[in-house]
């Protein structure tokens, strides 16, 4: 239950602000930075939550905005705070990009919008497919008044009846995001797979879709022997069109789908992965004059994937200027603003291995926190289709629809890095890295 | 669109007003637009408020939204002329399209006009039973902002019976929004100290909800799943029952129905009797839990707060997830902090090397204060875990090798506790902590530094120039190090009396004649006292044998526990602190907190006791530094009270009974933490008690602290073990 809704630039002066309830009035949303830079000054963390006065304000941060909700009750603070980032995915799918600009010249519909989704302060539509078909930005050409969807209170709250396709199609993509960490003598430490089924829904009617997986629970229970692989999914979430309780009983994954993309289902495995693509660099560092780095490359999967769009982002020092690179393959560049070098590489066959090398300058007058290198790690980005590390497949997709057309469903597979895959293998060479034990 | 920003022209408002005015439907439009965007930059158009009122009426839904979104912000400034707007609300909750209606009811809700309440409750009581689901979900909500507004009105009408009724509408989301303002209602109702419950909840009910939880949206179902952590189950039987139907809703994509779902569960398995079923629970939980992480930042930082509490209540839930909770080099600060709080719960024999060298990593990042939190970490590691002790001191030993200042003080700091948890167990490690003296410049380090060569004074052969050289300088450094350098030194000399007799002299000296600390000239003074009347009885005081060190299962109590597992994930759960402590005085909470002072004392004091839980809690945190406990002994009430209680033989015997005193168990319990919110009469007390005096019972006749009183007495440990934590000083 939020009291009060507000957008504020990086200044903290509210953008435009949404009262629920009567209990916190709108000057509370101006002592929100001052708050904010006061616990920074303490050397305090500023946390997504915190209470002053009586008050608790509850904030996300996107790009050079806050979304700030404030409150006088005990909250429910997961609630609000994924409020606020829905309200935030809403806003941008309407106008591409949330920003100080887009917000102002788009304020009446984003009252509009803030009016629809929360009321006294409880979430209550925020499905941006049904907003968009009763909220629009051209609602004043509309000859007819528009009416609120069924689906705003349906039991299927997120498809509208009565679409029409002509040709019925279901595209499916499988995507899993490796996220590892590997530290500096070689050992994974840790790894996990992070899978997402996303579907583009083109039917028509109101489709009931049976969804079957290689799910080693279900072949367990059915007592079915599985052709192959089967995997074991560590936790599943489902999209909420998706029956849970059915899931519950009998593993089966049965919905009717909203129309359109959507992310039906989303995994996790914390099955040890062997690194996909490894990297490690060899850094030979002269304080004062030049930093050397030496950089391998390797793909470590089957011959016949192929990596696509392979980015290696190795940090150099802050002040590292005039570089100069060497590589086998693909083309490097000085991204200064990350502090890093990127190696960027097309296509990497599987089982192949690249070398570069790194050339920078250093200044030879250094501050006096020289000893504080920051230790960040080499990332590396990265896409493989038509593979999935898990070994997931989709082995079938029903659909029933009751005027009995036909679809065909499509499936495609594809790994990628999730958004920490990490690397601490930039070893320096021959300078003490850390005192050994006494 | 850019013309809404156009800087103020003379008389703007009287150029709206005209087009407002204007007999072009277009030119009016834009106007209200123009109206608008100028109350969003906060100018006040108050003044035009029956000019935009006239634009009520139209088909417009856009400009409709528009007029009525002016009407919200500025009615309360109008009551007079709200008035006008009645008839057109009213009309509208009977518009053929069911957008109008619900927009019209929910609006005239929220205006919060006096004038306006009372024509509110007809086209209420018929949007309650409207045909269209979209509006009776708006109506249902209607209700509870009347009952903000005016609860007489709510009942009078009997609105309170019809939301009631419609718990058992067929539309989910009806439900979903009735159960939400029956909550709300509830929750008012309990603030402002109503008596009768608004909103009982009866097996028939949860039953109702159950089915509607399957079929609602995500926000209806966290709304039904707090009011099932309300409900106190019949059975035992029911209880199974609610869980596993709640179970399913761990597979939710949104993490607020996830953690309500895990507070539902954690309520109802407290009546569950069977071990295998809540095994099992807690089985099904930990992959949802885990999964959380995978969320944005804010929400995880939410998560990881509830996943702290959940874990002190069940430590075994993660206990092979320890790898999940690994800081990424990106995460937030705050995020990383709580993670290393979990890290360090999670530690045990099995995970402690991956552990340890993660935390090596941590430790040698750019972030002073990450760093030193993970320094931290690696101390209570070592506290925590006997086996892996020596691991921990050998990586604090590498960091101190770095020679990086705040790495160097800090790691020394938790060596110091170590030293406190192994007594004689790492005195090879001393020479290495010596070498780096002169690193210190931070009054905690260097206090535990001296500490620790008082500690040892026996064993380094060299104590009496080390403690020398802050002699030399005693008069410049803070008052912790005086303490402790004090403390070390009277330590130094009843273990090689021949040595460091000068040094003794000196000391006690200028602390008693230079130093401008009263508690530092008070400590001398007893020492003093002490050395010159019996040194044995000294030895029995400054060198007694402490009690070891342990680190707190629990931050908070377990009543307190209790509370927050069921306010997941609450601002309560969030914060580790219960409501009382940060809900508003604001109108709903106002008086009421008042009213129940008087009503509910028993109620005032579990809570009061609770709070006091909480401060210690918070104490307890930094337990491991002792820094706490030196101020502990800097609090005036401490020995400026001694001389005068103990003179009083009722003095005495409060200080002979504290065994009977409520605090005496937080005491106790988070060992020497400073307890600074307690209320006055027991502070004397606690203070006097660890002044020392803890190591020996006073005896309840003694009329004056005179050696001969307290020699004879062998040292006491146990009733009074964390008093006698303070010892650690002396």
């Amino acid at each position: 239950m939020a009291s009060l809704i507000a957008i504020l630039d990086l200044k903290g002066k509210p953008l435009i602000q949404r009262s629920y309830r009567d209990d916190v009035p709108p000057s509370y949303i101006e002592r929100f930075l001052p708050i904010v830079l006061d616990l920074e000054e303490e050397g305090q963390q500023v946390t997504p939550c915190f209470t002053r006065e009586g008050v608790n304000y509850m904030h996300i941060r996107h790009s050079n905005l806050y979304l700030l909700a404030l409150s006088k009750r005990n909250t429910n603070a997961a609630e609000i705070i994924l409020f606020l980032h829905r309200l935030v995915s809403v806003l941008v799918e309407y106008f591409k990009e949330l920003e100080e600009e887009s917000i102002r010249d788009n304020f009446v519909i984003i009252y509009e919008l803030m009016d629809e989704m929360m009321d006294f302060g409880y979430p209550q539509t925020t499905e941006s497919k049904i907003l968009q078909e009763y909220i629009t930005q051209e609602s004043y050409k509309l000859e007819v008044q528009v009416r609120p969807p069924i689906a705003v209170t349906n039991a299927v709250s997120w498809r509208s009846e009565g679409i029409r396709y002509r040709k019925n199609e279901v595209f499916l993509d499988v995507i899993e995001s490796v996220n590892l960490l590997v530290n500096a003598n070689g050992n994974v430490v840790r790894s996990e797979i992070l899978g997402a089924v996303k579907m583009k829904c083109y039917l028509s009617g109101m489709p009931e879709l049976r969804l079957g997986l290689n799910d080693k629970v279900m072949f367990e229970s059915t007592g079915r022997n599985a052709r192959g692989k089967a995997i074991e999914m560590e936790d599943v979430k489902f999209h909420q069109c998706v029956r849970l309780s059915r899931f519950e009983n009998d593993r089966t994954i049965s919905f009717i789908p909203p129309d359109g993309e959507f992310e039906l289902m989303s995994y996790r495995l914390s099955t040890p992965v062997k690194p996909l693509v490894w990297v490690e660099a060899a850094v030979e560092h002269h304080k004062g004059s030049r930093i050397e780095y030496m950089v391998k490359v390797k793909a470590q999967f089957k011959r016949r994937s192929t990596a696509n769009n392979v980015e290696i982002y190795v940090p150099v020092p802050d002040d590292a200027d005039t570089p100069k690179f060497r590589a086998s393959t693909g083309s490097v560049s000085y991204v200064p603003d990350k502090s890093a070098f990127v190696w960027k590489i097309k296509q990497l066959g599987g089982g192949r291995e690249f070398l570069m090398r790194a050339h920078f300058g250093l200044p030879s007058v250094r501050g006096e926190h020289e000893s504080l290198d920051k230790r960040a790690p080499i990332t590396v980005k990265f896409e493989i289709p038509y593979f999935t590390v898990s070994g997931i497949q989709v082995r079938y997709l029903k659909i029933v629809e009751k005027s009995g057309y036909q679809a065909l469903p499509w499936v495609r597979y594809i790994t990628q890095n999730g958004d920490d895959y990490s690397l601490r293998t930039a070893l320096e060479k021959g300078s003490a890295q850390i005192v050994q034990s006494v | 669109m850019s013309s809404f920003r156009a800087p103020p022209r003379k008389g703007e408002n009287f150029e709206l007003a005209a087009d407002l005015n204007s007999e072009y439907k277009d030119k009016r439009k834009d106007a209200i637009k123009r109206v608008i965007a100028n109350m969003t930059v906060q100018k006040d158009v108050s003044g035009l408020f029956p000019d935009v009122l006239k634009n009520m009426q139209t088909d417009d839904l856009e400009q409709k939204k528009l007029v009525y979104l002016y009407l919200m912000n500025y009615a309360k400034t109008q009551p007079e002329l709200v008035i006008l707007a009645v008839n057109t609300f009213v009309k509208d909750t009977d518009d053929p399209n069911p957008l109008v209606r619900a927009l019209a009811i929910r609006t005239m809700g929220c205006l919060r006009a006096e004038k306006i309440i009372d024509y509110l409750c007809d086209p209420l009581q018929k949007c309650l039973k409207d045909d269209n689901p979209y509006v009776r979900k708006t109506a249902a909500l209607c209700v509870a902002k009347l009952y903000d507004l005016k609860p007489e009105l709510v009942i009078e009408n009997g609105f309170l019976e019809q939301l009631r009724d419609m718990i058992a509408d067929s539309n989910p989301m009806v439900v979903a929004n009735t159960v939400a303002a029956l909550t709300d209602i509830h929750a008012a109702a309990v603030a402002a100290g109503v008596p009768r419950d608004q909103f009982p909840i009866s097996t028939d009910i949860v039953n109702k909800l159950l089915v509607a939880l399957n079929e609602c949206s995500e926000w209806g179902r966290v709304a039904i799943l707090n009011v099932l952590a309300r409900y106190t189950a019949e059975d035992a039987g029911e209880s199974e029952h609610i869980c596993e139907r709640v179970v399913p809703q761990f597979q939710h994509a949104n993490a607020s129905v996830v953690l309500s779902a895990i507070k539902v569960v954690m309520i109802h398995m407290r009546d569950i009797s069977s071990e295998n079923l809540s095994k099992t629970l807690i089985r099904k939980m930990a992959p949802p839990l885990v999964t959380l992480l995978s969320n944005p930042p804010e929400v995880q930082w939410v998560a990881l707060r509830n996943i702290n509490l959940l874990l002190q209540k069940r430590p075994d839930l993660l206990s092979n997830e320890l790898r999940v909770f690994f800081c990424k080099y990106n995460d937030p600060l705050y995020v990383k902090v709580e993670k290393l709080d979990i890290m360090v719960r999670l530690a045990s024999e099995n995970n402690v090397d991956p552990l340890l060298s993660e935390l090596k990593e941590y430790a040698q990042e750019v972030d002073v204060d990450f760093v030193r939190r993970s320094i931290k970490a690696i101390g209570q590691t070592a506290i925590k875990i006997d086996e892996a002790a020596e691991r921990c001191v050998n990586v604090l030993l590498e960091l101190i090798g770095t020679r990086v200042s705040y790495v160097v003080q800090e790691a020394v700091v938790v060596m110091k506790d170590i030293f406190r948890k192994y007594p004689s167990t790492y005195e090879g490690v001393i020479p290495t902590l010596c070498a780096n003296l002169d690193e210190l410049d931070e009054p905690e380090a260097k206090a535990s530094l001296i500490w620790i060569i008082g500690e040892y004074a026996k064993k380094i052969d060299n104590a009496d120039e080390l403690l020398g050289i802050f002699v030399d300088t005693f008069t410049e450094e803070s008052y912790p190090v005086q303490l402790q350098t004090l403390t070390a030194v009277v330590k130094l000399y009843l273990q090689k009396p021949e040595s460091s007799q000068g040094l003794v002299q000196k000391v006690l000296n200028t602390a008693t004649k230079d130093c401008d600390s009263p508690d530092v000239r008070d400590r001398a003074y007893i020492y003093w006292r002490l050395l010159s009347t019996d040194p044995g009885a000294a030895k029995a005081v400054v060198l007694a044998v402490r009690p070891p060190i342990t680190l707190p299962r629990t931050t908070v109590s377990a009543v307190l526990l209790e509370e927050l597992l069921g306010e997941i994930p609450l601002l309560a759960s969030v914060y580790h602190k219960p409501a009382e402590t940060f809900v508003g005085r604001g109108r709903i909470g106002a008086d009421t907190v008042q009213q129940k002072k008087a009503e509910l004392a028993d109620d005032r004091i579990a809570t009061q006791k609770a709070l006091q839980t909480v401060a210690a809690g918070q104490q307890a945190e930094n337990l491991l530094d002792f820094d706490d406990d030196v101020q502990g002994d800097g609090q005036p009430s401490g020995l400026a009270a001694t001389t005068i209680l103990a003179q009083t033989p009722a003095a005495a015997n409060l200080l002979a009974g504290t065994s009977s005193n409520p605090l005496d168990d937080l005491v106790s319990i988070f060992g020497g933490a400073n307890l600074n919110s307690t209320p006055a009469a027991p502070a004397p007390a606690n203070g006097l008690g660890g002044f020392g005096f803890g190591a020996s019972p006073l005896a309840p006749a003694a009329p004056s602290i005179t050696p001969t009183a307290l020699s004879p007495q062998p040292p006491q440990q146990p009733a009074q073990g964390g008093q006698d934590d303070l010892l650690g000083l002396f």
